[in-house]
């Protein structure tokens, strides 16, 4: 695995910990379909969160959520539609979170979740 | 979460409206949203600003930031919110005290590396906050000799972004940079032209000067090479220098057309010579997007030369009537108007005919006499009829350019007898001049026996009733320029001659 998959991998770790430190229930990690990636699919009370995460080392090359563009989030809104079909999930509400880590692999710089970030 | 707040200065032609900026740093994803009708050099800001912050040491906020230029609806121009927009998006964040910014206006360019650049239209803008009521404005350092020009209010200018905190209070390193300054413009070449350039046309001086005592607009008609431009040029010359609000609006048109960037305060007369080919909105200004001033507003309280006026189009010729009554113009698009001064002196120059010969001794006119009347019939009546002075002017002969008998009049003197005579007419009239029936019938009225000529010319049908007021005004002139306290007989007849010297 590349040293930036690894990281990736790792950031999405930390983000699945910090949704479920926060009362979440994640439902399911890494989900795929013809469309693309889905990080991580969690609920808090009635409401489905579609959660994208960015993790980058340094802010060098800006903040990691600067990072997700809106095509990144038109394709989210596909998929979010496409993995409540196949799974059958009738949500109250539906919303599409950011979050966007910053560290190394070991230790965690820092970590912002953005709530419902597309209208 | 946090609102930063800010003002700046919107322009509409020489009058500003005061801007309120407000900064949300809303949660979100990075973005920055520039919303209350920006046009696109202004909605570029957002990619001047992002990259001025990050490189002046603070962090553009990695959220969702709307900024508003409020009232909302009033259309925006320009690169100079730049500075307003990046002090209140760190005010929201707390980078910088936010009400040391909130209290200030802003105006200012930034480049990508943090530092300010100037703007035009920065001395109205100064004008324009302290009559709404700011105490302090910050002004690009390369601005800072315009913007001083105005007293009563605080002008800080700085050379970059980081400055700018800093004045603000911020606790930020400041680099030191190279202030941006406007490009140069070259030292003015001390003009050499005087009077005593022109050989001969001792009448056509005497009517330079009447012209020039009395503001009175000029028409000269003569054949190609007779020195009509030599003549024109010279009248500005002639002109005292330009009062405090005089000096103060001719600046500002010219900061506001950006024909040269204001160091100081111009205190000559403008004289600006469009090319006939010029467009009505080249004259009078207009464009879309931005109103600018066109050559007669830039030629106010100056000289407005129209050199060849019969191959002007009477589109333009035309446009120039309402202004030259009411001294200003007032140019309206859909969404908005702008109002500029307009007070010129007009001086139109022309040929007798399209090959400049008729009339003239020893040279035989080719044109017909249908073209030769077709082509001054293009300057219409109702704009020669505001022309107080006409005057030909015939060429020059060998005689007059060996003449050294009698004394050619000097610029200097010439100046000399404009302001006296300037002075005699601001004692008797005081800084309103009176209007027409005052002079007519009012208090100014003159004897029947002094104006008996004029009154004929009036039966006759010889002059209108404008041009008899007119007449009256030059009469006025003249009596001042030789000192007499009213006009005589003698004075009305010079008038009528200079109202009526031109056969068109």
């Amino acid at each position: 695995m590349a040293r930036k998959d690894e990281l990736g991998r790792w950031g999405e770790t930390v983000a699945g910990d910090y949704l479920v430190a926060n009362g979440y229930e994640v439902l399911d990690r890494g989900w795929r379909c013809g469309h693309g990636e889905i990080d991580i699919i969690a609920r808090y009370g009635r409401t489905v969160a579609f959660v994208e995460v960015k993790t980058r080392r340094t802010h060098r090359y800006g903040h990691p959520l600067e990072a997700i563009t809106s095509a990144k989030f038109a394709r989210l809104r596909v998929l979010a539609g496409e993995w409540c079909r196949v799974n059958r999930v009738h949500a109250g509400t539906v919303r599409i979170d950011a979050i966007g880590i910053i560290g190394d692999g070991i230790a965690v710089g820092s970590l912002e979740h953005r709530v419902g970030v597309i209208e | 979460m946090t609102v930063g707040r800010t003002k700046a200065i919107a322009l509409s032609g020489l009058s500003g409206h005061l801007v309120d900026i407000e900064a949300d740093i809303a949660s979100g994803l990075p973005a920055l949203v520039l919303i209350g009708l920006p046009d696109a050099s202004l909605g570029e800001s957002k990619d001047r600003v992002r990259s001025a912050v990050a490189n002046s040491g603070c962090a553009m906020p990695p959220t969702r930031v709307t900024v508003n230029l409020s009232p909302a609806s009033l259309p925006k121009q320009g690169s100079g919110f730049d500075l307003a927009i990046a002090l209140a998006i760190l005010a929201g964040t707390r980078d910088v005290p936010a009400e040391s910014v909130a209290a200030c206006v802003h105006t200012g360019e930034l480049a990508l590396d943090g530092r300010v650049r100037p703007v035009s239209g920065v001395l109205p803008a100064v004008v324009a906050a302290r009559d709404a009521g700011a105490r302090r404005i910050m002004v690009p350092a390369g601005n800072r000799t315009e913007a001083e020009l105005v007293p009563g209010i605080e002008v800080i200018a700085v050379a970059s972004l980081a400055h700018a905190l800093r004045e603000h209070g911020a606790d930020i390193l400041v680099p030191d940079v190279d202030a941006i300054q406007p490009p140069s413009e070259p030292e003015p070449i001390p003009s050499s032209r005087d009077l005593s350039d022109i050989v001969g046309q001792p009448d056509v001086i005497d009517a330079l000067v009447t012209a020039a005592a009395g503001g009175h607009h000029m028409f000269l008609l003569g054949p190609p090479g007779a020195g009509k431009t030599m003549l024109a040029e010279r009248l500005v010359d002639l002109l005292p220098d330009l009062d405090t609000r005089g000096a103060l609006e001719v600046t500002s048109i010219a900061s506001l057309a950006r024909v040269a960037q204001t160091r100081k305060l111009v205190t000559r007369p403008p004289f600006v010579a469009p090319h006939h080919t010029a467009t009505a909105v080249a004259i009078v200004g207009g464009g879309s997007g931005v109103i600018r001033p066109g050559a007669l507003s830039r030629a106010s309280r100056g000289v407005l030369f129209l050199d060849e006026a019969p191959e002007f189009t009477t589109t333009v010729l035309d446009a120039l009537r309402q202004p030259l009554e009411s001294g200003d113009i007032v140019i309206h698009r859909a969404n908005h108007s702008a109002r500029f001064p307009a007070r010129v002196q007009l001086v139109l120059a022309a040929n007798p005919c399209p090959c400049g010969n008729a009339g003239v001794a020893d040279s035989t006119c080719v044109c017909t006499p249908d073209r030769r009347r077709r082509y001054l019939a293009r300057l219409s009546g109702p704009i020669l009829d505001r022309i107080d002075i006409h005057v030909p002017v015939s060429r020059v002969s060998r005689a007059h350019l060996f003449d050294n008998t009698s004394p050619r009049m000097t610029t200097a003197r010439a100046r000399e007898r404009v302001t006296a005579a300037r002075a005699i007419a601001n004692d008797r009239w005081g800084q309103d001049r009176p209007d027409a029936t005052e002079l007519r019938s009012g208090k100014f009225r003159l004897a029947p026996v002094v104006v008996r000529a004029l009154d004929g010319a009036l039966d006759r049908g010889a002059v209108t009733m404008r041009g008899y007021d007119r007449v009256l005004r030059i009469a006025w002139t003249l009596a001042d320029c030789d000192a007499v306290s009213t006009p005589t007989a003698d004075h009305i007849g010079r008038a009528l001659y200079l109202r009526q010297g031109v056969p068109v």
